[in-house]
């Protein structure tokens, strides 16, 4: 013991770093998921559990195959290849059972600058406006309507 | 050619003034770091007087510089997985362990051993709550004896040559990070580590003299001059080194003219124009080289050198500063398409925002002066054995 009288503080500071390192291994295998790296570096059995998640849309074709007047008026403008839910939200619930789920109708003055806001990230081609500006405060669907946006008698 | 035409994930810098803090911060630490081992290796007398207000110093910063990295982050909490289960492919997360070994392993256990004698003797003279935490500090021993201590010198002389490779690599990382992104014509550059680490020397030598001549005049003591003029030496010299790296970066990417050229050097000569060539180059540089060079040349008395020295530090301290700047924000400026532009806007109340960043800039120099009263980094007046 002698030997490492002097020696003893140092033998002290491994000690605890030992403790330290030991405490980090048990806190690893402790909060590490057992399926974690099975597949990569993620957990496995999120797979599953990933699958087995309740589908929310429902599919575009699924809306028209009942909302047929609107799909009529849609396919004539430039939303045509919009997706129905990418402006209503998942509706597969209501899909399923349109009797009891009745969908809330979108906010225009909020929907609409979500793709059309001018940002100088987005190509010439796509039509934008500065919605402030453009609308004046009013939702979009004062003067546009949302399946067919484009304005009668606009010549453009 | 469509201009400013930028991509959609672009419009809105990602890195905000956080992420210019974090470099700034690291770059202090791994500089005082340094400045610390010069004394010890090379056995430079002169600067003992910051030897140990250095490591403090580098204590402080460090604790500290995690931080912005946090706040930038939604889920702070989430930052711990990257220790649980690191990606090794992931630079950024092995930056984690590469952290705690700077942490835990040099700077700790190198201040540890250098005040072991302290803490033992201020754990024999202190009471209250004071003596529970030197006790506690102490480790349970209380061996002070001659054998004992020069066992500490000559471990901490061990921790102090592995420490500077560390500090090399944790500051090293930080330019890698930028350096090491293909993407990015203004980061991608193999020089780029190399002239972090420079800069950061630059910085950590400039904080600590500062710091140090503020504190003395704190204290009401005399400004010990030799040391000061010393440090200055230093950092003239290795302020010229770092210049040189960063001109050679310059030159280099002019003469090479490569397709990013143009739009970089627009990008110079309009956004980045004040805060890089004016404020990184000319006032944080330049004008400090010319300043730190004619206090070497110029027989000047001792109160012009030290006002020198402090204008000279602290046009340092905001010319690297700037540096972090121009490349954190200057990197986000230009789109990858080469052919567009954006804004940062800097918010002052957000989390990202200035106000953050100013009370993570003073936060170091609030934990420094908690350290610096519970370990007193001045030797002179050190407890003398009773
Ligand atoms: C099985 C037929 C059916 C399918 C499939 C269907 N719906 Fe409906 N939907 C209806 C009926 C019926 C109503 C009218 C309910 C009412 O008024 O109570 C309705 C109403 C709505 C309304 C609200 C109308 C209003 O005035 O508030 C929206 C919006 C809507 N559907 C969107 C969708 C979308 C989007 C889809 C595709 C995901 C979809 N629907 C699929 C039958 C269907
Ligand atoms: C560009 C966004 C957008 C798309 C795409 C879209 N809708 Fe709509 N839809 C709206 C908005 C906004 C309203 C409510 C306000 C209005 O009528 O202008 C609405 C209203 C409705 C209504 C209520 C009655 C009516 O006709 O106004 C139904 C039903 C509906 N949508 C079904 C659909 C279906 C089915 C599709 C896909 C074929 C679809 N929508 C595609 C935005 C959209
Ligand atoms: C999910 C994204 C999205 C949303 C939400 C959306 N649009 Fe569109 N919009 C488009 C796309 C895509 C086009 C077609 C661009 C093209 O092909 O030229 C378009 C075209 C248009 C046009 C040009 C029509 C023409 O004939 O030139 C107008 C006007 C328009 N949208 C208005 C609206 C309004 C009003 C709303 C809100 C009810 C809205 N948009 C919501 C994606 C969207
Ligand atoms: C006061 C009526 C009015 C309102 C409200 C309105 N618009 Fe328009 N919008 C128009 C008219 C009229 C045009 C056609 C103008 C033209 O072609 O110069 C148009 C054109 C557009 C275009 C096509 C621009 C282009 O360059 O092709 C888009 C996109 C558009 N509007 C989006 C919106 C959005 C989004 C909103 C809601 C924030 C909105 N509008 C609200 C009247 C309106």
């Amino acid at each position: 013991m002698n030997r490492f009288k002097d020696s003893e503080h140092l033998l002290r500071v491994v000690g605890v770093f030992l403790v330290g390192v030991t405490l980090f291994l048990c806190l690893r295998a402790w909060f590490v998921p057992k399926s974690f790296g099975e597949f990569g570096h993620y957990r496995g059995d999120s797979l599953a559990e990933i699958a087995a998640l309740p589908i929310i849309h429902a599919g575009h074709e699924t809306c028209e195959t009942c909302h047929t007047d609107v799909l009529e008026v849609k396919k004539a403008g430039k939303h045509a290849n919009v997706n129905c839910e990418a402006c209503h939200g998942p509706q597969a619930k209501h899909a399923d059972d349109p009797g009891s789920v009745k969908p809330l109708l979108p906010d225009t003055s909020v929907l609409c600058a979500r793709c059309h806001e001018a940002s100088s990230a987005k190509p010439k081609w796509f039509p934008a406006v500065i919605t402030a500006e453009h609308s004046m405060g009013m939702p979009c669907n004062t003067c546009h309507t949302s399946h067919s946006p484009k304005i009668q008698g606009d010549k453009k | 050619m469509h201009l400013n035409f930028i991509y959609p994930n672009e419009s809105e810098l990602q890195w905000s003034i956080l992420i210019v803090l974090y470099p700034f911060l690291t770059g202090l630490v791994a500089g005082a770091f340094i400045l610390a081992s010069l004394e010890r290796v090379f056995q430079v007398a002169a600067v003992k007087p910051t030897y140990r207000l250095a490591l403090l110093t580098a204590l402080a910063f460090l604790l500290v510089a995690p931080l912005p990295l946090q706040l930038h982050l939604g889920h702070p909490e989430r930052s711990l997985e990257m220790y649980l289960t690191p990606h090794r492919s992931s630079a950024m997360a092995m930056f984690g362990f590469v952290y705690l070994w700077y942490l835990m392993v040099v700077l700790l256990l190198e201040i540890w051993l250098d005040y072991r004698r302290d803490i033992v003797l201020l754990s024999r003279s202190s009471t209250g709550f004071l003596r529970v935490i030197y006790k506690i500090m102490t480790l349970g021993s209380d061996n002070i004896s001659e054998r004992s201590l020069h066992l500490d010198e000559r471990v901490g002389w061990i921790i102090t040559v592995i420490g500077i490779p560390s500090a090399f690599l944790l500051h090293g990382y930080v330019g890698f990070i930028f350096g090491s992104i293909k993407a990015n014509p203004w980061w991608n550059s193999p020089l780029m580590p190399v002239v972090f680490i420079f800069s950061a020397m630059v910085s950590g030598i400039a904080a600590v003299m500062l710091l140090y001549m503020l504190l003395t005049k704190l204290r009401g003591f005399k400004i010990d001059i030799a040391c000061v003029d010393t440090i200055a030496k230093y950092l003239f010299y290795i302020f010229i080194i770092d210049f040189s790296l960063e001109m050679l970066d310059l030159i280099h990417r002019i003469y090479e003219a490569d397709e990013s050229f143009r739009s970089l050097d627009f990008m110079v000569h309009t956004s980045l124009w004040i805060p890089h060539v004016i404020i990184q180059i000319l006032l944080g540089t330049l004008v400090p080289i010319g300043i730190l060079g004619a206090t070497q040349v110029l027989p000047l008395a001792e109160h012009m050198r030290k006002k020198l020295y402090v204008i000279a530090g602290s046009l340092t301290m905001i010319g690297i500063f700037a540096m972090r700047w121009n490349v954190v924000i200057g990197g986000q400026l230009f789109s990858k398409s080469l052919l567009g532009y954006t804004t940062y806007t800097l918010h002052l109340g957000s989390r990202e925002g200035l106000g953050t960043a100013i009370f993570l800039t003073i936060l170091p120099l609030g934990i420094l002066y908690v350290l610096v009263k519970l370990l007193p980094p001045w030797q002179h007046e050190s407890l003398s054995l009773n």
